[in-house]
């Protein structure tokens, strides 16, 4: 019986061993063809390696695996893994990315030389992201961490011959090197006063911790310091603009979407599972107060940024920083005041809307790129006379990023606003609304740029990029539905959540 | 199902013309927009509703769905209309259609995205006033936004993109502001609420009010709650001195958008107070009423001076709503039958009287391509029909008996004179009703000046007379204004239904 109980749980990880088989088959394909420029078969593989985690991970779902109440969740490694309702949300959220991404590359690469190197770096990124969702430990999510990084930085530079691209690969790779130093030494913090790393264990053992308070202390605060960085919050924000600015287009969607989500889901994993309040706040360590502060500071710099950006792609690099902001709400709500598992449910949900919203919204800006239109916002003027299906799918994405209805982010931005009001964090709903508020001000620039104003410059008459177009309809499409379709989503993350949060 | 199929048919419709090809947009739209127009014609004579929405009264066309869990709290697909809100679901889709053939002049440009974003807010206005949960409504409310900014933003006049951003911008602050009030004021209420369903709230507000929240008192937070809400409502209604988007965006705006920002979007405002404010918040009604009742007037008299002091003929026309929504404050803030009934009567009746303004303005600047006051004189010459219905329309805001607007004044007025809980209401009241002779003196002295006299207009192009499709909108207006004023009972009964148990509450007659 042993045996087929083993072979059980294994699948249970089936949508992230998906995307590592994907990026093998990969490896394999270039070695067999190499330099091959066959993209329709790469970049089919990908999609469809990506496709069919997705299908899984939301098969799973439904099926009930990871619900304590019908399939149970699974713990493989002695708990380094875990395969929960979390786990399975945001390998949902990393894998429609990735098919995203990868649908959107087969034009945007069109003459790049490393056809099958890039699809397989972003697919073992994706495992990485996705390992990262089912992590149960500080040495598993450290490793998964660096299986997302390490990839990602040479993602980044992968236009070689480019000065931004490889400038923008140096600089996420420097900060990445030190805030994983930081990220791992917190780790050998914690360690020194739990004596475990896995997560369950270290929360069992925070009583006999008492007397290392400062140690604890202060290694919490690196590990928030590598979370920060993974999910491009302040203080380690400062990559966040390089990178997304420099990188190919669909790599900063990549980035900004799936890595961000995947760097909150450790945040909260660890958090919640490893550090609950109740017992820290005994101690003496109050994370929460962190994350308030945090979470004020990140949205507040990324909004007033990205009101004064005049690049359009600088513009959606510092939104992101802000909405990393918005999200870190999910964290800083859990005082136990409230309803912890709904603030934290309204993060998840955030993310995933935010998946579909600012993927999209950066696959429009590598249209932009390969139709070669510039980028500034004068550059952007009147396309929707050009290409009004790429520009409604456009104003859907700010708007909805804006938190603006009948599209998705309004639901998840205002359940954020409404847990932050639960938790009595009326300071972070202030920030919020100020925010939102200025947000919408830079947002709807954009949508006047390309309906309101006359294009600057005669334009030819631009082409139609088949993969460019299924990927950005996709996200708009997904954007607006999932406003009617959001029961579901909600049931599953607050689930999720409250799993995760007693 | 009707009001979903009223809803659904408007949001078809939307997409249809949306990629409808730009010749037969308008056709289409029109086409489109006479289904809601008949239906909601129907359900107005077919309404079996009684009793107020909020405080058990019994709903017409009701249907309960549910749609997403938060938590403890239920969201939930909930629609249905009372004496109040079915009225003005008949003004919105009649002023759409409206709007809609008034445009096929003025809009020669993209016309398929134009016609697409007016069937758009349609769906969204109807929603707004047949939503009872608070954030079903809230999706409405706040979507109406996003077609409003792109028609002032594309249509508009010169100075379009700053007067959309600031329409933008100013309403959605007052929409989170009223947000986060109302999402404390639910926590407030702590375990007697359950869902986000308005009259489950209204009810647990009146038995008892929210406990303390986030260290703050009961009956502190209640009192926060209903001026930051009435704070948020006023940019939207708009109050003095909220108001400074209106006649940015009016003047902007193209005819057929400031008909409908003027006909329907201003009264999201003050039917969003009559239904938040007044009937969930009777004592803080009470004691705010003074501060209130002055804001109002304030409105009524300032708004009335400024509409004086213009010379373009549409700034005029829109700083007279300011004064007219003012009035509408007052009718609420009377808390009586007549206050409230006429004030949401003022609604319907202004909705009629500043659509018809706007459109006969438009029609004007069609044929003169000017709208100032000093540039015309003697339009009666060239264009008497759409003078003569300018010229009723101006009748119809100063208060000629037989037309609604004579109706709701006379309403408001009488309702306000007696109101028990507001005191100095007499004094109010007459402060109130002196806006009336500005309001004469503004529309009589710049009608004399472009209408009336010798006709001297140096155009090198011809003015005349303005096509049928242009003039039969406001003709259907008119009448609709003098059945109106004719038969008030029309409406006023189901309105006087549906507002006597928000009375009741507060020991008004």
């Amino acid at each position: 019986m042993a045996p087929l109980i083993e072979l059980h749980s294994w699948s249970a990880l089936a949508p992230t061993l998906i995307l590592a088989l994907t990026g093998l088959v990969l490896f394999v394909f270039d070695s067999i063809d190499p330099r091959s420029t066959n993209r329709s078969a790469l970049a089919g593989i990908s999609t469809a390696g990506a496709l069919a985690s997705l299908g899984v991970a939301v098969w799973y779902i439904v099926a009930g695996v990871g619900d304590p109440t019908r399939r149970g969740t699974f713990d493989l490694f002695g708990g380094q893994l875990i395969v929960d309702q979390m786990a399975l949300f945001f390998m949902v959220v990393v894998a429609v990315v990735t098919a995203m991404v990868s649908i959107a590359s087969y034009d945007y690469f069109l003459e790049h030389a490393y056809q099958a190197e890039y699809y397989s770096l972003m697919l073992l990124a994706a495992t990485g992201m996705s390992t990262m969702a089912a992590a149960n430990s500080l040495v598993t999510v450290f490793i998964a961490l660096e299986l997302a990084s390490l990839p990602s930085f040479a993602l980044v530079a992968i236009l070689k011959t480019n000065r931004g691209s490889v400038e923008a690969g140096l600089k996420y790779f420097l900060i990445g090197a030190l805030s994983s130093a930081i990220f791992v030494y917190g780790i050998s913090l914690v360690y020194g006063a739990t004596g475990y790393m896995q997560l369950e264990a270290i929360a069992q053992n925070l009583e006999g911790a008492e007397g290392f308070s400062g140690l604890l202390g202060l290694g919490v605060v690196m590990l928030i310091g590598g979370f920060a960085y993974k999910t491009a919050s302040v203080p380690f924000h400062f990559w966040a603009p390089e990178a997304y600015e420099g990188a190919p287009a669909p790599i900063s969607a990549f980035l900004s979407s799936a890595s961000k989500a995947a760097g909150f889901v450790i945040a909260f994993r660890v958090f919640a599972t490893a550090f609950p309040i109740e017992t820290m706040a005994d101690i003496g360590i109050d994370w929460t107060l962190a994350f308030v502060i945090l979470a004020i500071v990140t949205m507040t710099i990324g909004n007033f940024a990205a009101a004064t950006q005049e690049n359009v792609k600088r513009m959606l690099a510092y939104s992101s920083v802000g909405h990393a902001g918005y999200a870190l709400i999910g964290l800083a709500g859990l005082t136990g005041t409230g309803s912890n598992d709904v603030v934290l449910g309204a993060a998840m949900m955030h993310l995933l809307v935010y998946g579909f919203m600012n993927t999209g919204a950066f696959l429009f800006i590598a249209l932009a790129e390969y139709w070669g239109v510039g980028r500034t916002f004068e550059d952007y003027n009147g396309l929707a006379k050009q290409a009004p299906m790429a520009s409604a799918a456009m104003t859907i994405f700010m708007f909805s990023l804006a938190g603006i209805p009948p599209f998705g982010g309004f639901f998840s931005k205002y359940f954020l606003l409404t847990g932050a009001i639960d938790a009595g964090l009326l300071v972070v709903a202030v920030a919020l609304v100020v925010n939102s508020a200025l947000s919408l001000y830079y947002y709807s620039r954009l949508v006047k740029a390309l309906w309101i104003e006359e294009p600057v410059v005669e334009r030819d008459s631009l082409t139609q990029p088949t993969g460019l177009y299924v990927a950005i309809i996709f996200a708009a499409v997904m954007t607006v539905v999932i406003l009617p379709g959001f029961g579901p989503v909600a049931d599953t993350a607050i689930e999720a959540a409250a799993a995760v949060v007693p | 199902m009707m009001i979903e199929t009223l809803i659904a048919v408007a949001l078809v419709g939307a997409l249809v013309t949306f990629v409808a090809p730009n010749k037969v947009a308008g056709k289409l739209a029109f086409a489109i927009s006479l289904i809601p127009a008949a239906l909601s014609l129907w359900m107005f004579t077919a309404f079996d509703g009684s009793g107020n929405a909020l405080l058990d009264g019994q709903l017409a066309f009701e249907s309960r769905m549910e749609w997403i869990q938060l938590g403890e709290y239920s969201i939930s697909w909930f629609v249905g209309l009372d004496g109040i809100s079915l009225p003005l679901v008949v003004l919105t889709t009649v002023l759409i259609t409206l709007a809609i053939v008034s445009s096929w002049t003025p809009i020669d440009d993209r016309q398929s995205q134009f016609y697409g974003l007016l069937l758009f807010i349609e769906a969204n206005l109807i929603g707004v006033f047949a939503a009872l949960d608070f954030f079903l409504w809230f999706v409405f409310w706040e979507a109406v936004l996003i077609p409003m900014y792109l028609l002032i933003g594309v249509w508009g006049g010169p100075r379009r993109k700053y007067a959309a951003i600031k329409f933008f911008v100013y309403t959605n602050v007052a929409s989170l502001v009223m947000f986060v009030a109302f999402i404390s004021l639910v926590f407030g209420l702590g375990d007697s609420v359950t869902s986000f369903a308005l009259p489950e709230i209204a009810s647990a507000m009146l038995e008892g009010g929210p406990g303390s929240f986030a260290g703050i008192a009961g009956s502190t937070l209640a009192a926060a709650v209903f001026v930051a809400m009435f704070l948020g409502f006023a940019v939207k209604v708009p109050v003095v001195p909220f108001h400074t988007w209106l006649p940015d965006a009016h003047v902007e705006a193209p005819t057929p958008a400031s008909v409908l920002l003027a006909g329907v979007l201003l009264k999201m405002g003050t039917y969003a107070l009559l239904r938040f404010n007044f009937t969930m918040f009777p004592d803080q009604v009470e004691a705010f009423a003074i501060p209130i009742a002055a804001l109002a007037v304030v409105s009524v008299i300032y708004g009335a001076m400024l509409a004086l002091a213009q010379t373009d003929l549409k700034r005029i026309v829109a700083y007279s709503s300011v004064s007219s929504m003012g009035y509408v404050i007052l009718g609420l803030v009377a808390y009586t039958q007549f206050g409230v009934g006429g004030a949401t009567f003022q609604m319907v009746s202004h909705g009629l009287i500043s659509g018809l303004m706007f459109m006969a303005v438009g029609v004007i600047y069609n044929a003169t391509h000017t709208r100032m006051v000093t540039d015309m004189s003697g339009m009666a010459d060239r264009m008497p029909i759409a003078v003569g219905v300018l010229i009723a329309g101006a009748f119809g805001y100063m208060g000629l008996p037989l037309m609604s607007g004579f109706a709701a004044e006379y309403f408001i007025f009488f309702g306000a004179f007696g109101s028990e809980m507001l005191e100095y209401a007499p004094a109010f009241t007459a402060l109130a009703m002196f806006g009336i002779v500005i309001v004469a003196g503004y529309l009589l002295f710049a009608m004399q000046r472009t209408l009336f006299g010798p006709y001297r207009l140096e155009t090198d192009y011809d003015v005349g007379r303005a096509p049928l499709h242009d003039v039969a909108p406001m003709f259907v207006l008119l009448a609709l204004i003098i059945a109106l004023g004719v038969a008030p009972e029309l409406i006023f009964d189901m309105i006087k239904d549906a507002v006597d148990p928000i009375l009741a509450l507060g020991g008004g007659a």
